[in-house]
């Protein structure tokens, strides 16, 4: 468990390392974009972390950052652009029509190739939502570039290639992909994996408008309903500040309460590992992981999970991690920053009384 | 009405390991999967076979061994199955792969009939980009419906599909026109169990294997390695962080002593954990009142 890091890199077969020159037509691609999310008058918070490492990627190769807005109402989109400029971005490249309302996968698409195509941008983020992945797929095929998808780590070599690092192989390994010949180099983040910018009130940019072009009758697709989510607990999960989860050392259904007591006193959302999930102890909504939910919270309780590197990579976002298992070998121990070597089933209740205990004293002192 | 349905083989990724020392993959003896995103769409498919009538195809693009998953298709109940098999095709990433997926469906189509729609997984577990399905849905220049939690409606006579799709916040019900390509989510169905009739004929059926050029690929370049603008550089395994966990409590500390103790040291090490905790609890207090 405590071997030195293995990095040694390794070879990968075919054309890997192997570089060609940019084609000429190419070589004028310049600038980072974000596509910035946009519906139901909120930018996605996706969005803005992307123009926090858009803005760093741009730093390092000299060059602007755009947000790219697209939707039903100009005076929504011009107020979104302010937060894009407060976020980070130069400028914000805006496409307001009425048949951009609400998401369709045609209409979108042509407005961010039409957008490509016309200002030529060399890096092209978007958040791996359903909205982004829907839209990233049809977007690299139709520009036939290079797509890396949920990318944890982006960096730009010394070649001013956009090096993308993502989980393969069920997260055991990760892997840097390159799109060598092809611009603009395109990639997906999934939300929470980068942090938050720093908001910068007052810090303005350019607007650049474009038309989309197209008429309703040229779309296919129809909008009939849009039902919103009752139960917005899905959304909540990947943005709680505290989250408490557990894991199969709880042994049963009934004793999964315990964790849901503590979330509850803590105003914290709940969770837990995939097992979970499988044997119907939770909903899949709740899951953390690589094939659930990545979570950033300021404070995450662990109780019972071994800390497999799936569940890893989905919580190493975290300020503070306390791990409560009775194996002091678990890999959890590994990466969590305070553990509690003890049955979960003694801990988390006692926990629950600790936290109110001290929460409620303030109250009769406040 | 022809559907078909792209599955892909998968290492179990549950039994995969890394060489402790050398740092690369044991597939060895790895047992290989249907991608379990792909049974969805696969059941999808059957069932509105069932209910409208027509012919179920499965496709994968693979290595010879991929049959097996094809064979396994075929006992739930496909009608044909086909294999995109070639070294051209090794190496592909997303846009190679639905590059000659498209090709192939193209092929499909001529040959046993028009496609009405494609059905793709929601994602894989080894490759997870959710993106093969987009591929093949703007290279086919089919209507494109990922996410999709339920088929409302399916109007072959007007050509019309309604379905429900999960979108961020909620769920779009969407009405396009066929041919379509639908990625299923995950557990909006449950794969049947194959009837002993379709795993005997399953056991016998012929698989129709193709390469590139029997598939009528247009252009071997666009395939596999050649055609993938993505290139991987580099395979490592993650980084393990520097210090371990500080461990909490002394030998025969009770529970609450142990609690305590380890609020005390979140409270110390985050600066706003406490303040957020204690304007929650006022805010709860307010509430009550
Ligand atoms: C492709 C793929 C994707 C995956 N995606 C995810 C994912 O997104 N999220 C995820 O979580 N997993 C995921 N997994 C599964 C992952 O590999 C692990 O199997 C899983 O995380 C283990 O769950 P666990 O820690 O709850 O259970 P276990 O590994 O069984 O661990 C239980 C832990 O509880 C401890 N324990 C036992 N009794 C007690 C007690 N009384 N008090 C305290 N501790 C106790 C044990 O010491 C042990 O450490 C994925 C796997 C694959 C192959
Ligand atoms: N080699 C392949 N053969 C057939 N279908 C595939 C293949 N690769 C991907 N797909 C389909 O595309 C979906 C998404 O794959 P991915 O983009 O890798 O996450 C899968 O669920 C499959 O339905």
């Amino acid at each position: 468990m405590t071997d030195a890091p293995q990095k040694k890199p390794q070879p990968a077969g075919g054309r890997a390392g192997m570089r060609k020159e940019l084609p000429e037509h190419f070589k004028a691609y310049r600038h980072v974009w974000v596509f910035i999310e946009y519906e139901h008058g909120a930018i996605h918070p996706v969005s803005l972390e992307l123009l926090g490492e858009g803005r760093k990627l741009a730093d390092k190769l000299g060059v602007e950052l755009a947000g790219l807005l697209v939707g039903g109402d100009r005076e929504e989109l011009l107020a979104a652009a302010g937060e894009c400029w407060e976020h980070g971005a130069d400028l914000t490249y805006l496409i307001a029509d009425p048949i951009l309302e609400h998401y369709r996968n045609q209409p979108y698409t042509k407005a961010l190739t039409d957008l490509v195509n016309t200002f030529k941008p060399e890096i092209l983020l978007l958040g791996a939502t359903t909205l982004g992945r829907d839209l990233a797929g049809s977007v690299a095929t139709t520009l036939a570039t290079g797509l890396t998808a949920d990318c944890t780590e982006l960096a730009i070599d010394d070649e001013r290639s956009l090096a993308a690092t993502r989980p393969t192989f069920g997260g055991s390994l990760l892997c840097t992909i390159h799109t060598l010949n092809f611009r603009p180099q395109m990639a997906t983040v999934r939300p929470r994996v980068m942090a938050m910018p720093q908001r910068e009130a007052g810090r303005t940019g350019r607007v650049v408008e474009h038309p989309l072009d197209m008429r309703e009758e040229d779309i296919v697709t129809k909008v009939l309903r849009f039902i919103a989510d009752r139960d917005s607990n899905e959304v909540q999960l990947a943005y709680a500040d505290i989250v408490v989860a557990g894991g199969l050392g709880l042994r049963s259904a009934e004793n999964f309460q315990l964790v849901k007591d503590l979330a509850r006193v803590l105003g914290a959302e709940y969770g837990g590992s995939r097992p979970l999930v499988q044997k119907g102890w939770i909903t899949s909504d709740r899951q953390i992981g690589q094939t659930g939910k990545t979570i950033r919270p300021k404070l995450y309780i662990a109780a019972g999970i071994s800390g497999a590197i799936q569940h890893r990579v989905g919580v190493e976002g975290a300020d503070m991690i306390l791990a409560i298992n009775t194996d002091p070998n678990a890999p959890i121990l590994d990466f969590a920053h305070l553990a509690i070597v003890a049955d979960a089933l003694e801990v988390l209740p006692a926990l629950t009384r600790a936290f109110s205990r001290r929460l409620s004293v303030n109250r009769l002192a406040g | 009405m022809h559907i078909v349905v792209c599955i892909k083989q998968v290492p179990d990724s549950a039994q995969i390991r890394v060489h402790p020392v050398t740092n690369t993959i044991m597939r060895q003896g790895v047992p290989t999967i249907i991608n379990p995103y792909d049974l969805f769409a696969l059941e999808e498919a059957l069932r509105l076979r069932d209910r409208l009538g027509g012919e179920v195809t499965v496709l994968t693009m693979g290595p010879p061994m991929a049959e097996d998953s094809l064979r396994k298709a075929l006992t739930f109940g496909a009608d044909r199955a086909v294999l995109l098999t070639d070294r051209f095709f090794a190496g592909s990433d997303t846009l190679a792969t639905s590059y000659a997926l498209s090709s192939a469906i193209k092929k499909i189509g001529e040959t046993w009939g028009p496609v009405g729609i494609v059905f793709a997984g929601k994602q894989t577990i080894d490759g997870d980009t959710a993106q093969v399905g987009p591929g093949i849905a703007t290279r086919m220049g089919f209507n494109q419906l990922t996410y999709v939690a339920a088929i409302c409606d399916v109007d072959t006579e007007k050509g019309i599909v309604e379905v429900e799709r999960r979108a961020e916040g909620g769920v779009q019900v969407l009405q396009t026109k066929l041919p379509v390509l639908i990625t299923m989510l995950e557990g909006s169905n449950e794969m049947r169990r194959g009837s002993l009739t379709s795993a005997l004929r399953a056991a016998n059926a012929e698989i129709t294997t193709w390469n590139a050029e029997a598939a009528g690929v247009p252009d071997v370049q666009s395939c596999g390695l050649r055609g993938s603008p993505t290139v991987v550089k580099r395979v490592f395994a993650p980084t393990p962080r520097a210090e371990r966990a500080e461990e909490i409590g002394k030998p025969g500390m009770s529970f609450e002593e142990l609690a305590d103790a380890a609020m005390d040291e979140i409270f110390a090490r985050h600066p706003t954990v406490e303040a957020d905790l204690r304007e929650f609890a006022a805010g709860q207090q307010e509430e009550w009142r």
